[in-house]
């Protein structure tokens, strides 16, 4: 059973997102709203990850070796100014993006393996990822006219 | 005759329920003028607070001599708050604007109005010649100006300029009413009436200190109380007020905490059956949701959050419980506080599935801050579009685009209007470059003030100030319009209940100062704005045109002004929607239990509560609301700041009853001036004792932002709590420096976080950490706080009460 490398990819998904929001928002501390908000989701990712961590640890007993490129780097530090702002949000939407198919994923193989305790922690995370993701876009919509057509 | 400085309320009229408001009618004259003396009278309402209570201008030889209450009128049946018997002699005050001001040479200097227009048109062409050159203006206005001057200026910008970047001050007063009843039950719009308060068993007041805020409202309250069969009373405050002190049951939560506190309320309303089950069934949506995210509030648990005795948190949800007739009202102790629009909809949702809504006496007041908070609202200078349309409905903004004539896509559309603290933020930046303030005075009242001040000092900024007064705000501008006010121009506003007044002018401004109106057609004119047929973009010219074209704008919305004019006006207020359908007016809003949220129809697709992320609008239409309100649940979080070792106390912002907002009027009327003279810092004396700090001392209050200073009362406020009132800034400081110059250290604001809520975008007041030092004894002085209102001293304190004496006698006449 390969759901182990899933529950991990998805693990460390959560968790990177969930640096990552705590990255961001500290960079960008005077958007008063960026910062409290990513910070409020990075406690929500780092839940996440922890709801997780035990399935990881069962599935991992009978899984056999990780498959190879199973992890993927979408972030590498936060920027500056308005665009730099847009940019970073856009690594978060991102990364959260891919936090949302794996929950899918993952919730589409809790079916096939009957695992109804995971498919809870499935059903319950994948809502606030896609709130997460509407969040980010709401934020970018309302900055993009300003950063990129308007600011100097 | 009635010292309205030492009872604010004036003489009781107590009436029984279903029974009409007994008629009181209030006056004040100055210089020993009687009646007859008085040449004219002049219809109007108050503009220095939102209650909307209507009345007349007395006029001696084309001079103001004082004010009278409307008997006639719905709202107040005669009486008049203490802040409208004296504040209009402000109108008078020496120091009124009367010429334009540029700024030369670092300097602000007189200059006349070509000049001055002249100016802000040479930056704005210039401003707008590049590309997106929209967005380099951004505009900040009020909750004092008519509905006239707002929807004008909303034309202005959204049609001629096209930016998006257009707030008000209401964002500080009144964005999470807005924002919860859009939330709610689709649009904004008030569902109850005034009239509520005759019929109700219950009164629940949920962070409103309506006694000082709106005194005429809590008139009608006290003679209720007064009166037999009276109504129940819940407050929940963390301040002893007069609410609180009326109320049967005083909930002094931890500040913050509102949404734990309802939470738990609307789990026991729910688990106990005190909930109308066909009404939930055929009217809302989302009572399972509801359910579940409640069930986690024990009562236990929430009086551990709340830091409330448990059985006080059972009392509160008998009362609601038990009553028949509920009415509710809502104010800065949640708008202001965290999780405001999430909180204020937990209290449409008691009324909601109890099915407390649309019929006499089970009203709710998502209750204004300001005068004219609600036409900013409906009309689109702040944060809507005009006629409460949804800017996310493509046909809304169609409809407005073939009102005005103008491409749909030079309204901006594109994303939500911006909100105040950001159009700040973009002016920090430097991408807005021309900011133009009316009527408001953000140098005081927007939280972190030293930040404020330079943003505005920022010479890449183009800072135009409208006023009265050379406000602190005004200090920083570069060019200053001077103003007319209230009494000084003719216009219309709506008051909480939708009530309509006319508002006439009596007097000619001082000098040169010009209605706010005037000036915005000046500017519109001078930008030659123009239609899609290169007609001119505005086609009205005075208010009352300006109130027609509105009526075409409000046509079919539920602010629905069309069957209102000037002339019906002016024998008393009307209630919108007033139409053909409704021509008296409508009292109630939802009386069939049918809510504004056909998709069609709404003002907005939604928020998630918790971040303020958008909902698309397909996901909404999956709802399929079909007139059904939305029961909305969010679980409890904590504030963005909280206590810490090194600011121990929580700090919360607040009002008297004496002043209004930054006290631009209410501090140059003697009366008022002498009632609420200096800022104070009110204390529980557990907090005191530990601190070593007596009445009267003085006391540095710190934050991680500012320090502010002042003398301590000693009060009724809860234990771990300091209040400071946010109305003291600095034109009449006591080290008599110049605005500007003078220590920073009187303001509350010096103190505030920004920050704000993620649905209404309303700064959070209420909620910031600071610590509490002393500087100095005493000397035996107390604190110059008023002994009324909610820095009342102990009993057994020996301070002198706060009288007003002969200077404040008014009459106050019965039927």
């Amino acid at each position: 059973m390969h759901l182990a490398h899933y529950l991990g990819l998805l693990h460390k998904a959560q968790a990177r997102l969930g640096d990552a929001f705590t990255e961001v928002g500290e960079a960008h501390r005077e958007e008063p709203d960026v910062f409290h908000i990513c910070e409020k989701l990075a406690a929500q990712c780092r839940q996440h990850a922890e709801k997780l961590e035990p399935f990881a640890r069962r599935y991992a007993e009978e899984a056999p070796k990780e498959p190879d490129r199973l992890h993927s780097e979408l972030f590498s530090g936060t920027r500056t100014g308005p665009i730099g702002l847009l940019r970073d949000l856009q690594d978060l939407y991102l990364m959260a993006a891919e936090c949302d198919i794996c929950w899918t994923v993952v919730g589409q193989a809790a079916y096939g393996a009957r695992d109804e305790d995971l498919l809870a922690v499935v059903k319950s995370c994948e809502q606030e990822t896609a709130v997460q993701l509407k969040w980010l876009r709401t934020r970018m919509k309302q900055a993009a006219p300003q950063a990129l057509v308007v600011a100097d | 005759m009635v010292d309205r400085i030492a009872d604010p309320w004036g003489p009781r009229t107590p009436y029984g329920p279903g029974e009409r408001w007994p008629v009181r009618v209030d006056s004040f004259l100055s210089d020993g003028h009687t009646e007859a003396d008085v040449q004219r009278w002049v219809p109007t309402a108050s503009i220095l607070h939102s209650n909307g209570d209507a009345m007349d201008i007395a006029v001696i030889d084309d001079r103001i001599v004082g004010v009278r209450g409307r008997a006639g009128d719905r709202i107040n049946h005669g009486r008049v708050d203490p802040k409208d018997l004296y504040g209009w002699q402000a109108n008078h005050s020496p120091d009124r604007l009367r010429r334009p001001l540029i700024r030369e040479g670092g300097r602000l200097v007189e200059t006349d109005w070509d000049t001055a227009m002249g100016r802000i048109v040479a930056r704005s062409k210039e401003l707008l010649a590049g590309p997106g050159g929209w967005g380099h203006f951004g505009f900040y206005t009020s909750g004092q100006l008519f509905l006239e001057e707002y929807y004008t200026l909303g034309v202005i910008g959204k049609a001629g300029l096209g930016t998006p970047h257009m707030d008000g001050n209401t964002r500080l007063c009144t964005a999470t009413a807005a924002a919860a009843m859009k939330a709610s039950f689709g649009t904004d719009g008030q569902p109850g009436s005034y009239t509520d308060v005759d019929h109700c068993d219950a009164i629940a007041l949920w962070g409103h200190n309506v006694a000082e805020t709106q005194t005429v409202l809590w008139m009608r309250m006290l003679d209720r109380r007064r009166g037999p069969n009276r109504p129940a009373m819940l407050a929940v405050d963390p301040r002893a007020t007069p609410v609180a002190r009326e109320a049967d049951v005083h909930l002094a939560l931890r500040n913050g905490t509102n949404m734990a506190l309802l939470n738990g309320l609307l789990r026991e309303l729910i688990h106990r059956g005190w909930y109308d089950e066909k009404y939930v069934r055929a009217h809302t949506i989302g009572f399972d949701e509801l359910c579940k995210v409640v069930e986690d509030y024990p009562i236990a648990k929430v009086a551990e959050i709340c830091d409330l005795p448990a059985r006080q948190i059972e009392q509160a949800a008998e009362l609601l419980g038990h009553s028949e007739r509920l009415l509710s009202t809502v104010l800065q102790g949640f708008y202001q506080s965290n999780q405001a629009t999430a909180a204020s909809c937990q209290v449409n949702n008691i009324h909601l599935i109890r099915g407390m809504i649309g019929r006499p006496g089970a009203g709710l007041y998502q209750m204004n801050g300001q005068p004219t908070a609600q036409n900013n609202r409906e009309c689109g200078a702040d944060g809507d579009l005009p006629g409460l349309r949804n800017w996310a409905n493509e046909e809304h903004v169609a409809e407005l685009a073939r009102l005005w004539n103008v491409e749909v896509d030079t309204i901006p559309h594109w994303a939500p209007p911006t909100h105040a603290m950001q159009i700040f933020r973009y002016a920090e930046q430097g991408s807005i470059k021309l900011l133009w303030i009316s009527a408001t005075n953000p140098a005081v009242s927007l939280p972190d003030l030293a930040r404020v001040r330079r943003i505005l000092a920022n010479p890449e900024l183009f800072v135009v100030v409208q006023d009265l007064f050379l406000t602190e705000t005004a200090e920083l501008a570069d060019v200053v319009l001077p103003a007319a006010t209230w009494g000084e121009k003719t216009g219309t506003f709506t008051s909480v209940d939708r009530t309509v007044h006319i508002s006439d002018k009596a007097v000619d401004p001082p000098g040169e100062a010009r209605p706010d109106l005037d000036i915005f057609l000046d500017y519109a004119r001078r930008m030659d704005f123009r239609d899609s047929d290169g007609n001119p973009l505005i086609k009205w010219t005075d208010p009352e045109s300006a109130f027609e074209a509105w009526k075409e704008c409000s046509r079919g919305r539920p602010c629905d002004y069309t069957a209102i004019t000037y002339e019906r006006l002016r024998a008393g207020g009307i209630q919108w929607p007033c139409n053909d359908e409704h021509p008296d007016g409508t009292e109630r809003l939802y009386t069939d239990g049918v809510f504004n949220t056909d998709p069609d129809y709404c003002e907005s697709y939604g928020h998630d509560m918790s971040t303020g992320a958008e909902l698309l609008p397909e996901e909404y239409k999956a709802k399929q609301p079909g007139g059904r309100a939305f029961l909305h649940a969010v679980p409890y979080q904590p504030s963005p700041e909280v206590p810490s070792d090194e600011f121990p106390l929580l700090l919360t912002t607040g009002r008297t009853v004496y002043q209004f907002h930054t006290r631009t009027k209410t501090g140059r009327a003697t009366q008022l001036v002498h009632a609420a003279p200096e800022s104070w810092v009110e204390l529980n004396p557990a907090d005191a004792d530990r601190l070593g700090v007596g009445e009267g001392d003085l006391v540095r209050v710190e934050s991680p932002r500012g320090v502010v200073r002042g003398r301590v009362r000693i009060c009724g406020v809860r234990p771990g709590v300091v209040f400071v009132p946010f109305h003291y800034g600095y034109w009449d400081a006591a080290d008599g420096a110049a605005p500007g110059e003078g220590r920073h250290d009187r303001a509350a604001n010096e103190l505030t976080i920004t920050a704000w809520d993620p649905v209404s975008k309303q700064p959070i007041f209420k909620v910031a950490a600071v610590r509490v030092v002393k500087e100095a004894d005493s000397g035996g002085r107390p604190s110059p706080a008023p002994t009324v209102g909610g820095p009342a001293p102990l009993d057994g304190s020996g301070i002198p009460a706060t009288v007003g004496g002969p200077a404040a006698e008014a009459p106050s006449r019965g039927e």
